[in-house]
């Protein structure tokens, strides 16, 4: 059975959240909101759970700066220790101010480039994708609520028009 | 209105009276002749043979030659002379500098026209109350110094002058008189601009428009110009001075990176206190989120500064430059890098949560280290080049601490409980009530 949903549009941020908290107090699960613009305080409105982002991007700057500290030992003091310009490369740490930089700059490196690659992978962000925008107005002046319909059409329409919708449309999923 | 509770009170007086027999013993401890000096050294049965090191290091004051033993032992007795006055004025800058700090806060907050902080301003304003104390007690130690009541100060000991070449060149700077009206100049200029804008933020409250407010906009901003240059000159004087052989470009900066986290740590510690007094009702957690934010990325400041200052010498290893670090690795090994642990690591790994800094006791806990922190970092400024390699962190350093720490506290809420700590017609008053992150 193919699935119905509803789309209701509003004009208003303010009228978007109001709404947003009338449906969840009545119990119905909100598919999506589409939104032309960030709405501070929506993902709260909605009970999304926090974003655990920045904990990757902590764990990948860790990894960036092991990979710059086992590059370095390995080429300046394992490798070849060559003298150059009377540097200490006996050991590691006896050389490390002029490694910090690098191990500074790798550490930024790969927490910004690989945390950028995960928002991209778990958003489902890529050159070709097909864009999901189920109405072109929403990325200019319109917000959409899209909820999922389970034989209680009316009384859902009844509900989303209660809360200031513009604009109500069914259709298949 | 705040009332000093009378516990804190009595804890302050208590402070100040343990830390002034503390500074006492330091002053009855420190010898007067050079046997005496040499009987302490040999009292502590570890010979110190590398004093000569830290001698030659920087001692080109001293003649060599023949009368290089009698110049070693006299080199003794005046770092050994210098350790109750060095304890002291690391001690009173150390505190001074949390107040001057908190000021360069407040004025960036006025000019910026910040919108979350204004709630603080009164936390603030109590704090830089500590100025005029402070400052005197630091200008009365520089004007001893200048007195020759101590040897914190080397160029300022003619008969060492006389034989450094170096220090002549600098005498056009470096001399008594232009070293005391420069100290006067600063103090006045940063003395003056606290109490005319704590005036005006108090007219500002009872007032019916905003020109007290607008006039302290105004005032804040040029007091930052004035700031950022008497800071950075009084870095040289006060700090850099003691090693006057050395010198670097971005000690200023260095030093003010210093005062601007401690300065933070401590209007995060005292609105905590009061907040957990009741006093503060309007203060919520963003406001300590925020304020453990500057804790953070200041003590990343700090640590910039501190690396960029250590790498460029380490690297480039030009003598003349070099030996500063050279006496700090050899003889202050564990303050000098772990000053680093403390105002870096510690506060980076405890703060980098946006949960933690919501948490106040986890906010007074990284704020002790970061104090702690910065104290070794005043304390490593200025005891190689006064003391030298008889450092040690004991009665007379922890009684100066303690007595200043008193004075600190008996001033700063003294201070609190002369006006409400609520600004009332703040243009944004109502914007930090209700701040949120």
């Amino acid at each position: 059975m193919a699935s119905k949903v509803i789309h209701a549009f509003y004009n208003d941020d303010d009228v978007l959240m109001h709404a947003v908290k009338k449906v969840k107090a009545a119990k119905h699960h909100i598919e999506e909101v589409y939104c032309p613009f960030p709405v501070h305080g929506l993902d709260k409105a909605m009970g999304l759970a926090p974003t655990r982002i920045a904990i990757t991007s902590f764990m990948y700057g860790c990894v960036g700066l092991a990979v710059a500290i086992v590059m370095m030992n390995y080429i300046m003091i394992q490798d070849w220790p060559q003298d150059i310009g009377g540097k200490p490369s006996f050991s590691y740490l006896e050389n490390m101010p002029a490694f910090v930089p690098i191990m500074f700059e790798l550490t930024v490196f790969f927490a910004a480039h690989l945390m950028v690659i995960t928002f991209y992978l778990r958003s489902r962000l890529w050159p070709f994708k097909e864009a999901e925008n189920p109405d072109v107005r929403t990325t200019d002046d319109h917000f959409l609520m899209e909820i999922e319909i389970h034989d209680n059409e009316q009384e859902l329409k009844d509900l989303l028009m209660d809360t200031g919708a513009v604009e109500i449309n069914i259709t298949e999923k | 209105m705040y009332t000093f509770s009378n516990r804190l009170k009595i804890a302050s007086f208590i402070l100040m009276a343990v830390g002034v027999l503390g500074i006492g013993i330091g002053f009855m401890a420190a010898p007067s002749t050079v046997e005496e000096a040499k009987a302490i050294v040999a009292g502590h049965g570890d010979g110190h043979g590398d004093a000569h090191a830290v001698a030659e290091s920087h001692g080109d004051e001293m003649g060599h030659g023949d009368a290089h033993d009698a110049s070693h032992d006299e080199h003794l007795l005046h770092q050994l002379q210098n350790k109750p006055w060095a304890a002291l004025y690391v001690a009173a800058f150390f505190f001074f500098m949390i107040a001057l700090g908190v000021l360069a806060f407040y004025a960036i907050q006025r000019a910026a026209q910040a919108g979350w902080s204004p709630l603080l301003f009164r936390v603030m304003e109590g704090i830089t109350a500590y100025l005029v104390p402070g400052g005197i007690v630091v200008f009365v130690i520089l004007a001893l110094s200048v007195a020759h009541m101590n040897h914190l100060f080397v160029w300022m000991d003619p008969e060492v002058v006389a034989h450094d070449a170096l220090l002549q060149g600098k005498a056009g700077f470096l001399n008594g008189t232009f070293f005391l009206i420069r100290a006067a100049v600063f103090l006045g200029g940063w003395i003056l601009y606290r109490e005319y804008s704590r005036k005006l933020s108090l007219a500002q409250d009872e007032s019916n428009d905003d020109s007290n407010f607008k006039l302290n906009f105004r005032i804040s901003a040029a007091f930052l110009v004035f700031y950022l240059i008497s800071e950075s000159m009084m870095s040289w004087d006060w700090i850099m001075s003691v090693d006057p052989h050395w010198f670097s470009t971005l000690f200023g900066w260095y030093i003010f990176a210093s005062m601007f986290v401690s300065g933070i740590t401590v209007i995060a510690m005292v609105t905590i206190y009061l907040k957990s007094r009741g006093y503060l009702p309007d203060v919520n957690d963003s406001h300590i989120h925020d304020l453990a934010k500057f804790m953070f990325g200041i003590s990343i400041f700090w640590t910039y500064l501190w690396f960029s200052q250590f790498m460029l010498i380490w690297y480039s290893n030009i003598p003349e430059e070099v030996t500063y670090y050279v006496t700090r690795i050899a003889d202050f090994n564990l303050p000098f890098f772990g000053m680093v642990a403390m105002n870096f690591v510690f506060p980076v790994l405890l703060l980098m949560n946006s949960d933690f800094k919501r948490v106040n006791w986890f906010v007074i806990m990284t704020g002790i280290v970061i104090l702690a922190g910065h104290y070794m970092d005043i304390f490593v400024a200025i005891m190689p080049s006064t003391v030298g390699d008889q450092w040690f962190i004991g009665i007379p350093e922890i009684g100066s601490i303690l007595f200043f720490a008193g004075l600190f506290i008996f001033f700063v809420f003294r201070a609190l409980t002369k006006a409400p700590l609520q600004p009332k017609r703040n243009p944004f008053i109502e914007e930090s009530k209700h701040f949120h992150y």
